[in-house]
């Protein structure tokens, strides 16, 4: 009896310790991220892994960063967190989608520590918050450019999995490269992959081969580029990092996920006590989302309306998703003049009119 | 010619050259286990294959060498699994597992410093007049010289197997060990020589991944291209022409599937994502049903020693 009393109180100190501490900030931190690819992908876990030095650069040895690559989505994901969890991680960074379910499961039995999920929308602890970027912003301008810069009208996507996330970035691509030019066709080739630069590739040449000159992707390596290059003429865009390196081949724009800001905010936040769940949604406004240099690959009024594009979108005058916008069905989405509201976004589960095909259920 | 927007004649010529890392992989494989070991780890030795022959194209500007560099990188780790398990006997599956973790570590650490370079570009072999003739050019004559190096080999490991002396002896010692040591055959020196070929093999496949198909260097490129190979040796009965048949098939319905995504087929994504696995097991299980002596070689993974 005496001793579980004993066991008790102990518990209960540690909590009251530990609740106290969060209250006043702490001392050190352990920030520990766990990764969908390596980090030398080039492309979105290398920019999750600047985000980290980011983090590291800033608060020097107040803070300790761990860092998992390759964590397969799923059950593995949830030993790792829990490993992490119990080596002393005060807040985690889950960076993938497939992440959501085990980030929460794993986070109700940890209450002390913080997740933070990105691109999900699962919050269903106390001690869970989400953060995504406004992808689709880029998208809008990749779009632009791709629309006006096309020959054959025809315009491809290598997309990776049915997932808002990637169908917002599908529309969002195909409403402005309709807007500059109504001609437009856009093929879109489901990868079901984030990493396999073989495949990325092949679903490149497969989009090639079928005319089209204009390639995004939304897979995480550098492949389509370097597919890209062998064909004269086809042109893409570099995906969550810049790609300069393909600056003088294909790539004539991209879009750069930007998580340092935002990484560095939340450890922050841990460590001066001011740490709260959040639902951030960043885009090219907070600076989470940049739009990579266009090259001289791009006539200069075309390169001079995409950024005039970006600037509106940046100051808030314009919304990628602005009415009137038809489902792909013809049923009505958005009325003339009414703007997305973000519910409908993360939900996406819809083409928008004009796009082929169907999303894989 | 078009089949509901795809272009046969670019999808054969797409084909063989998307299947040549599988083949390469999988006809070293092939030999190996003819040999009596069962090495699973092909994945690692392709991907340090493929950081080994982009670091040396890179570093000496000549894609040819590079490929000299895949395969020696793949036989050097070849050649570890082979002291583990031909010198201390430790068990072929955890060793070629080993091997494949191991690989996967030592390339990502060997490949910082490389990401975004672009290697010199390996080119079609022969002129232009030729691969641009109707049909026949994209297809026979069009590719790179790895392409026909692949079919050579296939065709060469055909005739090795069957008809020569090294062949013999090479199925001797994977069939039955004791026999063949008996007959005066150095077993684990044999087998040690095959490994180091099946590495070589695997090595040549990963550097094609990250020279010819992808071209540059990222962490885990060949993702997976290793445990496909190990399968289609296996569906293929060890035979060289059938690894042949499989590889093609694998890669020719992957490249399909994708076109088929392109023009708007009206199969659902998901049956087209599934269908190069499914149609390959389905056809090399077909093709080897009903067929007496298909079966693995008779000491495939067990090990050697001469003590008995």
């Amino acid at each position: 009896m005496k001793r579980r009393n004993l066991l008790a109180s102990a518990a209960m100190g540690l909590l009251l310790a530990s609740g106290a501490s969060f209250a006043q900030g702490m001392d050190k931190v352990k920030a520990c991220f766990v990764y969908v690819g390596p980090i030398g992908d080039g492309g979105w876990t290398y920019q999750h892994h600047q985000g980290a030095l980011d983090v590291q650069k800033t608060f020097g040895d107040k803070v300790e960063i761990q860092y998992q690559e390759s964590v397969p989505e799923g059950a593995d994901a949830e030993r790792v967190l829990t490993q992490m969890a119990l080596g002393g991680c005060n807040i985690i960074f889950t960076t993938s989608f497939g992440y959501m379910d085990a980030t929460n499961a794993v986070a109700a039995k940890f209450p002390d520590v913080k997740f933070e999920h990105a691109t999900g929308f699962k919050r269903d602890s106390d001690n869970v918050s989400t953060y995504n970027a406004r992808f689709y912003e880029g998208r809008a301008v990749q779009g632009h450019i791709a629309g006006k810069m096309t020959k054959s009208n025809k315009i491809g996507y290598i997309a990776s999995f049915p997932i808002p996330e990637v169908i917002m970035g599908i529309n969002s691509y195909y409403l402005h490269a309709k807007k500059a030019n109504p001609a437009v066709e856009l093929s879109v080739v489901w990868a079901f992959t984030w990493f396999d630069p073989a495949k990325e590739a092949d679903a490149a040449k497969a989009l090639i081969d079928q005319g089209v000159d204009v390639i995004a992707a939304h897979t995480d390596s550098t492949a389509p580029l370097a597919e890209a290059a062998k064909t004269e003429g086809v042109i893409g865009f570099g995906q969550a990092s810049d790609m300069a390196a393909y600056a003088d081949g294909p790539r004539v724009s991209s879009i750069i996920d930007n998580w340092g800001p935002y990484y560095v905010k939340r450890v922050g936040a841990l460590l001066d006590g001011t740490y709260a769940q959040a639902d951030a949604w960043e885009g090219i406004a907070g600076g989470e989302v940049l739009i990579g240099d266009i090259t001289d690959k791009v006539p200069a009024d075309v390169k001079a309306e995409a950024e005039a594009l970006r600037d509106s979108i940046a100051a808030g005058t314009y919304h990628p998703f602005t009415g009137p916008i038809n489902k792909q069905d013809g049923s009505p989405w958005l009325a003339e003049g009414a703007t997305a509201p973000d519910g409908d976004l993360l939900g996406m589960n819809f083409y928008v009119e004009g796009i082929v095909g169907d999303i894989p259920q | 010619m078009d089949f509901g927007g795809i272009n046969p004649v670019i999808l054969i010529a797409t084909l063989m050259a998307s299947a040549v890392p599988i083949l390469m992989a999988a006809l070293g494989e092939a030999v190996v286990e003819r040999a009596g070991v069962l090495n699973l780890g092909v994945e690692g030795m392709m991907i340090i294959g493929a950081l080994g022959g982009f670091i040396v194209a890179v570093e000496t500007g000549s894609p040819v060498l590079g490929f000299v560099g895949g395969a020696v990188a793949g036989a050097l780790l070849s050649l570890i699994f082979a002291l583990l398990t031909q010198v201390f006997l430790a068990n072929q599956v955890a060793t070629g597992l080993a091997l494949t973790l191991f690989g996967l570590g030592v390339s990502s650490l060997g490949g910082q410093g490389y990401n975004g370079i672009k290697p010199p570009s390996t080119t079609q072999l022969l002129p232009d007049a030729l691969a641009d003739l109707p049909v026949v050019g994209p297809i026979l004559f069009g590719h790179d010289w790895m392409v026909y190096f692949s079919i050579l080999m296939t065709a060469v490991l055909w005739w090795v197997l069957k008809s020569t002396r090294i062949g013999l002896i090479i199925r001797a010692v994977g069939e039955s060990h004791e026999a063949a040591h008996a007959l005066g055959y150095k077993v684990n020196r044999i087998r040690l020589m095959c490994i180091a070929f099946g590495g070589a093999m695997a090595g040549m496949g990963g550097a094609y991944v990250s020279l010819a198909r992808v071209p540059q260097w990222v962490d885990g490129i060949t993702a997976g291209a290793g445990w496909i190979a190990l399968a289609i040796v296996v569906f293929a009965s060890w035979k060289p022409w059938r690894v042949l048949i499989g590889a093609y098939l694998f890669g020719g319905i992957t490249v399909l599937q994708l076109n088929l995504q392109v023009a708007g087929s009206a199969i659902p994504v998901e049956y087209l994502s599934m269908a190069p696995y499914l149609i390959t097991i389905l056809v090399l299980v077909i093709m080897s049903a009903g067929r007496k002596a298909n079966g693995a070689p008779a000491a495939l993974g067990q090990n050697f020693h001469a003590s008995r």
